[in-house]
């Protein structure tokens, strides 16, 4: 049989070389002459290590890592296709106590198959969930999701099967399955891995949800920062197209489900639901007044199910393995497993899916192994841009959606992004105003006009001009951002604000500093960058 | 890289053509279009306007609304830089100051030979390889000022 090599496809990988490893690879396969082959598999999220290289053999799969391509000849003299001892030898993949450590679910396959294999797909376990599915009512579709206790992992944490239940129970000749593709957050991208290196389980997750809601179409709007993922989406569904696992009779059961993906362009408020839908019908990306709720009246006036790719890419393995055996996983009201990405300044960077519970310096410390700087860790974010700025004093905080809100933080999409003692706060929270500011939709003056206000303001308190009262003037616009703004992104960039005056105030009573780092590199006006 | 041959109508009415009856065509459209030409010019907004039997000031208002689309030609490369909070995290503003300061130019710049158009993004989802940036649509991670360099000088070396 035929050696199998496996060089990650994703984009981080690639980002460091992998596609150079790859060539390597099969340069040195075709000049010794040796029955082996180059698989292109997702990324396993240990991203410190990439490119990961892995080969098949009688003991599991053994990886190495980081390899480079000068080195890739070296592993081969090194018997490395055996397993062999080499300097970047890693042992027994899913050995490495980072992997074995956490409970894949929605990640099952990522890293294992190839990811445009659908018979990879199948023999792993794929396409279990719809089988099932098809063989249930709607409403017993729905009300699997509902009893698993799947909460959507976009970031709000709104129950999956409630959203479904609604557009179920509204009539209509048509429906949508829109999948919230656009993972703006810093410091997120669990749904890139997922859609490069598992693109098939969001294919049939978005399927199962036509099914139970009655819609025969679909829609992934996708951010623009992604291209890589884009092809690779493409390819997916012109294979489960080709295979009759999407069209006018999905898997020979006499059913429709269409789908296609779109591209957004390059503003953070499309990930906001309905300035997506807004987006996705070609207008200006601007947030709709709620109600009518998207799941009544949504993509082109029709109820539509919105939903992040991770909440979709859960559903297949709730469908094959039931209710019970995803809610057994977690704490409280966050049932199943949270798909936390650790980022920044952090020794080992990567994808860590585990119930929910865990505590942020566990993630940190045992999974993480601290800054990557070696320099004492200062603050963390969570939840994106709009998440709180934490002080190692609440580290303990447990990685659960109310333990967050009760801290004034937010959990988010499961990004982490930690900093070294080099950080400066103030300087934060004027990057958290800018942010607003820059990617504000326009649509409500707080939001417009604050955010703007915001900076000024934050300018003075740094540059040390009437400090108390500027603090004070924050703290005020602050409040009329939280009470008065339409959406959340004007109504929680009082988080990392606030957070970092709460938490850091030494930060925000310096002596008057030479201008920030970031005045250097302010951005041009430019009509490219609004 | 595109072809860089310039605004051409004709080209410009075949790719809206092509899109112009999905549901939602709008996007699609723009973002073929500068695909085909680096930006969005200002003369194919009656084109598109009338495809979809839209208002100019509603095409312009989507135009000018996102922050991808460009109303000039960019440099033959495009490098976006990635300011966001993980690759802050790692000095990601001094490697970009860096930059800017070997260009001569400031983000949403273009370097007056043409060669370089550099622009700020808001992540790029490689944020365990911070700091990041996007070359010609690829995407690099650990990128030191050193490796800034590098790219640079590797894009100037093939054209
Ligand atoms: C400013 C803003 C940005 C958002 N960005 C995203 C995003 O990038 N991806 C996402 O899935 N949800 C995002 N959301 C949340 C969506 O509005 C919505 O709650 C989500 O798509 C619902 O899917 P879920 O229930 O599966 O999480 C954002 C919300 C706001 C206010
Ligand atoms: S808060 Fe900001 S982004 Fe949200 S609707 Fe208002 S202006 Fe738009
Ligand atoms: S913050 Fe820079 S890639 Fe995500």
């Amino acid at each position: 049989m035929s050696l199998k090599i496996f060089v990650p496809g994703d984009a981080a990988a690639l980002s460091v070389g992998a596609e150079a490893v790859a060539k390597a690879m099969t340069q040195q396969i075709a000049s010794r002459r040796l029955d082996a082959s180059v698989v292109r598999n997702g990324s396993r999220g240990m991203f410190w290590l990439e490119p990961l290289v892995e080969v098949e053999t009688p003991r599991g799969r053994i990886a190495y890592g980081p390899v480079t391509a000068e080195e890739v000849p070296g592993l081969f003299d090194a018997g490395f296709l055996e397993g062999k001892p080499h300097r970047l030898h890693l042992g027994v993949t899913e050995d490495i106590p980072y992997l074995k450590k956490q409970e894949r679910l929605t990640f099952a396959r990522c890293g294992i198959t190839d990811p445009l294999s659908l018979s990879d797909y199948v023999s792993h376990g794929g396409y279990r969930g719809l089988e099932r599915a098809l063989t249930l009512t709607p409403q017993a579709i729905v009300e699997e999701v509902t009893n698993s206790g799947l909460r959507g992992r976009g970031g709000a944490g709104f129950p999956t099967g409630i959203k479904w239940k609604t557009v179920l129970n509204t009539p209509s000749h048509q429906k949508y399955i829109v999948c919230n593709a656009d993972e703006g957050d810093s410091g997120t991208y669990a749904d890139r891995m997922i859609m490069e290196g598992d693109p098939f389980v969001l294919i049939e997750g978005m399927t199962i949800a036509g099914f139970a809601v009655g819609a025969t179409s679909g829609y992934i709007y996708l951010r623009s920062e992604y291209p890589h993922a884009f092809r690779q989406l493409q390819r997916a569904i012109a294979i489960a197209y080709d295979k009759g696992y999407l069209g006018e009779n999905v898997a020979g059961s006499g059913k429709r489900f269409d789908l296609e993906p779109r591209i957004g362009a390059g503003a953070y408020i499309c990930g906001e639901e309905t300035s997506l839908l807004e987006s996705l019908e070609g207008k200006r990306g601007q947030i709709r007044f709620k109600p009518p709720l998207p799941a009544l009246k949504g993509l082109f006036g029709q109820p539509t199910v919105v939903n992040n790719v991770i909440s979709l890419a859960t559903v297949p393995i709730i469908m094959d393995k039931g209710a019970q055996y995803y809610r057994d996983f977690g704490m409280g009201k966050s049932r199943g497993t949270l798909t936390i990405q650790l980022a920044g300044n952090i020794k080992r960077g990567g994808l860590v899916e585990k119930a929910f519970g865990l505590t942020l310096r566990e993630a940190i410390y045992d999974f993480g192994g601290g800054t990557a700087s070696g320099r004492p860790l200062r603050a963390v974010q969570a939840g994106g841009p709009l998440g709180a700025y934490f002080p190692e004093s609440l580290l303990d905080t447990p990685l659960d959606y109310e333990a967050f809100a009760e801290r004034k933080g937010m959990l988010g999409h499961g990004g982490i992004v930690v900093f070294d003692d080099t950080v400066d706060l103030a300087h934060q929270a004027r990057f958290a105003m800018e942010f607003c500011a820059v990617e504000s939709c326009g649509k409500c003056t707080p939001c417009r006009v604050g955010s703007t206000r915001g900076v000024e303001v934050i300018d003075k308190i740094i540059a040390n001009q009437d400090r108390v009262q500027n603090l004070e003037l924050l703290g005020d616009l602050c409040e009329v951002l939280t009470d008065g703004s339409l959406c959340a992104l004007g109504g929680l960039i009082p988080f990392p604000v606030q957070s970092a005056v709460r938490h850091f105030p030494e930060d925000f009573d310096k002596p008057a500093p030479p201008p920030p780092a970031f005045e250097a590199s302010k951005t041009q006006e430019t009509p490219s960058w609004r | 890289m595109r072809s860089n041959q310039g605004w051409d109508a004709d080209r410009a009415q075949a790719r809206i053509q092509e899109l112009e009856r999905l549901p939602g065509a709008l996007l699609p459209i723009l973002h073929a279009l500068q695909d085909e030409f680096g930006y969005v010019d200002k003369a194919a907004i009656p084109l598109v306007a009338r495809a979809l039997n839209l208002s100019h000031a509603e095409v312009h208002g989507v135009v000018s609304f996102y922050h991808d689309f460009r109303h000039d030609e960019p440099g033959r490369h495009v490098l976006k830089m990635c300011r966001a909070e993980a690759c802050q995290s790692m000095g990601c503003e001094n490697m970009i100051r860096h930059v800017e300061n070997r260009l001569g130019i400031k983000l949403g710049g273009t370097t007056e030979d043409r060669s370089f158009t550099v622009e700020a993004v808001y992540c790029l989802g490689n944020c365990a390889l911070s700091p990041a940036v996007m070359l010609d649509g690829k995407l690099y991670g650990r990128v030191s000022s050193d490796v800034a360099d590098f790219l640079i000088d590797e894009a100037k070396r093939h054209a």
